[in-house]
């Protein structure tokens, strides 16, 4: 599969969101509202403004509200630009053990990839990594 | 008269101690370490040098070998050698064993080297002080380059008998080094001797590296590899270096294991985003798929007869262990405390299962028995994981990660081991950060 190296991967990232919320850190600038957290510091946005991740409850592969709001603008944005194709990364909690989170942020990475495909995208399109905890995004 | 009865009756007891051959028991924690005296090897006159090393430096090298791993043990108080009268040829022949127990040496280590048409001959012997005797005698012809390996045998020789349980010094530890920034670790497969020298690097660091594990014949590695971002398991010889992915699963695998008798790769196969465990027969390339839940199934360890399987599972709704026959039928979950559990393995003594818990922000390494009874709790830390047993069963080492602040900052991962009775934690030394141990069979059996 070949992948357009000039646009910003779609990046899917846990973190804990209220459920931890007590003993999670670096939420300095950010707003956590309903299920979804928002920092103006780390979210990127694609060209048309688009958040360019999703979030998970700890220990959670379900998709969020939040999270099905975020994926179904990305789905019109990738119809709108057919010629791009996507990396989903999913990605684990920190303070969990490795082998689990491997098996958890891939299965979160699909659950996204199962809701673009829902919303008119091609499996082709999109491939999947799981990165477990390795290569955190700090937020 | 009674009085004199009782001071008859120790005294009587006292002296079955002082006749009897010295016993460590290491099945309870050692607060008292055995006082041993390990004099430094004495090198025969006639003795060539070995490379830049001088044959004399090579008795004590050997000898500090020993004394260092008798240390690490925390059973054993080896002696400051500065307090040794005797020397360490006529030590050998016959030790004046008035002298040794003077110093409080309850065991003396002496030997002999001799370093001749590059063949390495080492005598040791290993003496009850007490009680006057000789405990063993054995000798070694190598190659002078094994000198390390020798004195890591002489060391398990002296271990099993004087604890009766079978030694681990001759083993080495496979782990991931980790190099850089945290946002950016540089991840190499490494492997080392069990105390720490001899560190080599297995891999170049270009792609992400995790989780390797020894084969029983400690020939074979097998491990998780991003290559060409595909991340799957591969195995690796060790001599040659050649690398193969195993399988061709159309998407991740992860978390393997060998099977006890080294046939077998049991691993997780994420399917469309569900993991499962299956199994993949080296010769004949079969795969067969043991677990069947829409939930994730990883970790999975074998019984050392290869009867059971042990793994994680969140099929409850939250990690914990579960245990089934090899077949995959008989499915029990075993772990019931508070918290999350994760990574069981399997004692190679088949007795007991270690694991990770999780609980109240702390991690946790654990041993439960085989039907999850039992649990006891070794050691709690902000982060650590990963257990991995000793060939013997009576250590763990696994790995532990400190808070960082800012980017990063201060941020250290660093291998530990402990004994199941829970005394004796302490750091390896490695070259660099390191993760994901994985401990190697005895190397001579």
């Amino acid at each position: 599969m070949k992948f357009n190296k000039k646009i910003t991967n779609l990046l899917i990232i846990l973190i804990s969101t209220l459920a931890l919320s007590a003993c999670s850190t670096a939420k300095k600038t950010g707003t956590a509202s309903g299920d979804v957290y928002t920092g103006k510091d780390t979210v990127q946005f694609l060209a048309s403004g688009v958040k360019d991740r999703v979030f998970f409850a700890t220990n959670k592969s379900a998709l969020t509200t939040a999270s099905r709001d975020t994926l179904r603008k990305q789905a019109s944005w990738m119809r709108k630009n057919k010629k791009l194709n996507v990396v989903l990364e999913g990605h684990g909690d920190e303070r969990g053990t490795r082998e689990y989170n491997l098996a958890l942020a891939e299965k979160r990475a699909n659950a996204a990839r199962d809701y673009l495909l829902t919303y008119g995208i091609s499996g082709k399109r999109i491939s999947v990594i799981s990165y477990g905890k390795e290569k955190l995004q700090r937020l | 008269m009674k009085k004199i009865f009782y001071i008859f009756a120790i005294l009587l007891f006292k002296t079955s101690i002082a006749y009897s051959l010295i016993e460590v028991d290491i099945t309870r924690g050692n607060l008292d370490p055995l006082p041993v005296a390990i004099s430094p090897l004495h090198v025969d006159p006639q003795s060539d040098n070995y490379q830049d090393i001088k044959t004399k430096e090579l008795g004590e090298l050997i000898s500090s070998v020993v004394e260092k791993n008798f240390r690490s043990t925390g059973l054993f108080n080896p002696l400051n050698k500065d307090a040794f009268v005797q020397k360490p040829d006529i030590a050998h022949l016959k030790p004046r064993f008035e002298d040794w127990s003077l110093i409080t040496a309850q065991a003396l280590v002496t030997g002999k080297l001799l370093l001749k048409d590059e063949k390495l001959k080492i005598e040791f012997r290993l003496w009850d002080v007490a009680a006057n005797k000789e405990m063993i005698a054995l000798a070694f012809t190598t190659t002078p380059s094994n000198w390390r390996r020798v004195a890591h045998i002489i060391s398990d020789k002296i271990y099993e008998r004087l604890t009766g349980e079978t030694g681990y010094f001759d083993t080495r530890i496979i782990y991931v080094s980790e190099t850089g920034p945290k946002t950016q670790r540089v991840k190499k497969l490494a492997i080392m001797d069990q105390d720490g020298e001899n560190t080599k690097y297995l891999t170049l660091g270009n792609e992400l590296v995790l989780t390797p594990r020894f084969n029983p014949t400690n020939q074979l590695v097998t491990y998780l590899s991003y290559f060409r971002n595909l991340p799957r398991v591969y195995l690796l010889d060790i001599e040659t270096g050649i690398q193969e992915v195993v399988g061709n699963f159309p998407g991740m695998t992860f978390a393997p294991r060998f099977s006890p008798d080294g046939k077998k790769i049991i691993m997780s196969f994420a399917k469309d985003g569900n993991s499962d465990i299956y199994t993949m027969n080296l010769e004949s390339r079969l795969v067969e798929k043991l677990t069947e839940d829409s939930s994730i199934d990883t970790s999975p360890s074998y019984s050392p007869d290869g009867k059971y399987i042990c793994f994680n599972s969140d099929r409850s709704g939250l990690q914990q262990i579960y245990t089934m026959k090899s077949d995959g039928t008989d499915v029990k979950r075993i772990s019931f405390g508070d918290g999350l559990y994760g990574t069981p393995v399997w004692s190679p003594r088949g007795d007991l299962i270690a694991f990770t818990k999780v609980k109240g922000g702390k991690f946790y390494i654990g041993v439960m028995r085989v039907d999850g009874s039992g649990e006891r709790l070794l050691t709690e830390n902000f982060y650590q994981e990963a257990p991995s047993w000793s060939p013997n069963g009576r250590l763990l080492v696994f790995y532990r990660e400190t808070k960082s602040g800012k980017n990063g900052k201060g941020f250290t991962a660093k291998l530990w081991s402990i004994d199941i009775t829970g005394y004796n934690e302490r750091e390896l030394e490695t070259e660099t950060d390191a993760s994901d141990p994985s401990w190697s069979s005895l190397l001579s059996k």
